[in-house]
């Protein structure tokens, strides 16, 4: 494992970087919820060279680095520098929720950038009929409930930190409560940001990925994703919520890497 | 001291059991399932009625302020009902207290400069200024705000308010989230520099700085009394003290719910139910919405996920006597509740602008002109003179009201009120 922490926006941005594995390179964009190095990222690494990057702010050490930034113009930029940092030219391109929606984002706006594009779970489209869960207004009792099909797995428990020690689960509150007010900067109060605009400069190969179950964004809304990007293909993924990788890594995992070769 | 008379114009009619089938006063009660317009027009006029009832019972002031989608408050725009207080008291010594209206939710923001300065022109000098945050419920969850902007807009807007209030000149303001080219308010307070700006807080540390920073009355907004505040306006006389400050009891407001009765018996026979219904069906919401992600900073998140303060109490488990004993409202006898004010208030935390909550939740209109006349009466003359031996100036006052006596209850207005 290498982690560095890159300095983009003129110093004032610090971005931490895990990476691991082998081959062609991946980079995966988180959700809401931070990051934590799991078994999907372990699983992808069997195949590619992965860096991960916490996105401003949600790295502990670093959380008031995000009061740099305004709107979705500056964090795509942010990731810009991060690229040329990493001297990243084209790759694979994963995220997952409001990572998935700063995937398609990066992928409009540096089409050469991403050879490839796998959105799990993403946001980035609002219907009335079919609203999104604002995760943020959820009471955070109930929150693994509505982000795992199985809110007493092991991937559950270890996202919540429950059995935790007290202070290292206070850590984990603390962290994740600030994780989604860094990431929900971006996207409050609803998760449409104009990718509407945008979208239809994506002429990557693009893989949506939806857990059947998903009780936060509706699967319907990979429609919003296949009418605009010619093409973007469909996979669901059985016995998975709103965080299939998490749910089902090897599946997933497998589902990115067939699609990735193809 | 200077004590108002504070209203929220809550729904008075709500279900017997709303609690149990709504999620939440704030937000998201259905309007449709629960209001009616025609009522909710007798509720403002009440509401109207009653503050200048108080005005005329020798209050210092009347209070109003901002809510929205909330069913205990609904004065969206606390500036109509305070245009309508200002008109109707000119020539008395009344001030206008607006607590106020919100500046994040103002776009642009110099709106409430404006409309602050146009009370301020039609009550002739007796505006004061409240200038408050709003709580996440308003600003983040019915106006949209980003949380983690919340603090940054407000303290911006702050400054832009001061600056068109007192700039001789047109200026630009070029903000962060603001930019306004051609700044150039019409029309100007009365008061000069600029009214008495008070800001009001629900207990946020950080805010207990900008107050003393920026030379304001700090107003602690608790619906949880008094006796629950102790530590905390410490916590701000602390701050006043480490920044070198005077310690000037009119620095502080504060916000009690109060009751009066014949007797201490007669004001459980007659408030009772209201006050319950206040504390179970008025503040009922959950408790996330208090706080969304990115709504504290994350200093305050840390201390306050380290702390072993414990959760709030629950107060749907309590019931009228718990909420007197514990403070949360001062309830009895002319006696029992100008000795309380004066200890758990006055002396306990050094409170020189006192506001107090005299219609609560479902109290009636008769109930509530009684309620206001009996501590206008009973009460209010022998809280007056308090600090006055200290010499201390209310500088959180208007200047032409500070030595004023305001009128004396007359004949009439007791009627009224009987």
């Amino acid at each position: 494992m290498n982690e560095r922490t890159i300095a983009v926006w003129d110093g004032k941005v610090r971005i931490r970087v895990q990476s691991r594995g082998s081959g062609p390179a991946l980079v995966f964009l988180h959700g809401p919820w931070g990051l934590t190095w799991d078994p999907f990222l372990d699983e992808l690494a069997k195949s590619f060279t992965v860096h991960a990057p916490e996105h401003p702010g949600t790295t502990p050490e670093t959380p008031d680095d995000i009061h740099h930034l305004d709107n979705l113009w500056d964090l795509v930029l942010c990731y810009d520098e991060l690229f040329q940092a990493l001297g990243l030219e084209s790759v694979a391109l994963v995220g997952h929720a409001f990572g998935g929606m700063l995937a398609c984002e990066l992928a409009a706006a540096y089409p050469a950038r991403a050879r490839r594009l796998a959105l799990i779970a993403p946001l980035g489209f609002w219907r009335d009929s079919d609203r999104v869960v604002n995760w943020m207004m959820l009471d955070p009792a109930r929150l693994p409930e509505y982000v795992f099909r199985d809110p007493t797995s092991e991937a559950a428990r270890r996202m919540f930190a429950v059995g935790a020690d007290p202070d290292a689960a206070i850590m984990a509150r603390v962290r994740l409560a600030w994780a989604m007010g860094a990431t929900g900067k971006f996207i409050w109060p609803l998760p449409d940001k104009g990718l509407k605009k945008r979208i239809h400069r994506v002429r990557t190969p693009t893989l949506l990925i939806w857990g059947k179950e998903d009780r936060l964004v509706p699967p319907v809304y990979a429609d919003e994703f296949t009418r605009r990007i010619a093409s973007a293909r469909v996979q669901t993924v059985d016995g998975a919520g709103h965080v299939p990788h998490l749910e089902r890594p090897e599946a997933v995992a497998r589902m990115i890497r067939e699609f990735v070769a193809g | 001291m200077k004590i108002s008379a504070f209203h929220l114009m809550p729904h008075r009619e709500l279900p017997d059991d709303f609690e149990k089938r709504y999620e939440s006063v704030w937000v998201t009660p259905p309007w449709w399932e629960l209001a009616n317009a025609e009522r909710v027009g007798q509720y403002y006029n009440w509401t109207l009625d009653e503050l200048l009832f108080a005005a005329r019972a020798g209050f210092d002031g009347v209070c109003t302020n901002e809510h929205h989608q909330n069913a205990y408050g609904f004065m969206p725009s606390p500036n109509i009902m305070g245009a309508v207080l200002a008109k109707a008291t000119n020539g008395s010594n009344v001030a206008i207290v607006q607590m106020g209206a919100t500046l994040p939710t103002s776009n642009p923001p110099i709106r409430v400069a404006e409309e602050y300065a146009m009370l301020d022109c039609i009550s002739g000098g007796r505006l004061v200024a409240g200038l408050p945050l709003g709580s996440a419920m308003d600003v983040n969850l019915c106006y949209g705000i980003t949380p983690m902007e919340h603090r940054e807009r407000y303290r911006e807007a702050f400054a832009l308010t001061l600056k068109a209030w007192q700039s001789r000149e047109l200026f630009a303001w070029n903000g962060r989230y603001y930019q306004l080219a051609n700044v150039n308010l019409w029309p100007r307070p009365i008061q000069q520099p600029h009214p008495p700006v008070w800001v009001p807080g629900s207990g946020s540390i950080s805010t207990f700085d900008f107050a003393v920073d920026n030379e304001v009355c700090y107003c602690f907004l608790s619906y949880s009394g008094a006796k629950a505040a102790k530590t905390m306006m410490q916590g701000y006389w602390d701050v006043v003290a480490k920044k070198g400050r005077e310690t000037n009891p009119y620095r502080a407001g504060f916000l009690q719910l109060v009751a009066v009765a014949e007797s201490d018996a007669a004001a459980e026979a007659k408030y009772a139910r209201h006050v319950e219904y206040f504390y179970h069906k008025c503040l009922h919401w959950p408790i996330q919405y208090l706080s969304p992600p990115g709504n504290q900073d994350y200093k305050s998140l840390l201390a306050a996920a380290k702390s072993n303060i414990r959760r709030a109490e629950d107060t749907k488990a309590l019931r009228y006597r718990d909420f007197v004993e514990k403070g949360y409202v001062i309830a009895g006898s002319a006696a029992t509740v100008r000795d309380r004010i004066k200890q758990e208030v006055v002396k306990d935390l050094r409170v020189g602008n006192l506001m107090v909550l005299l219609q609560i939740g479902s109290m009636p209109h008769e109930l509530t002109l009684e309620n206001m006349d009996r501590f206008a009466r009973e009460v209010l003359p022998s809280l007056r003179g308090e600090w006055d031996d200290d010499g201390w100036v209310n500088h959180w006052w208007p200047e032409r009201l500070r030595g004023a006596a305001t009128s004396r209850p007359t004949a009439a207005v007791a009627a009224a009120g009987a």
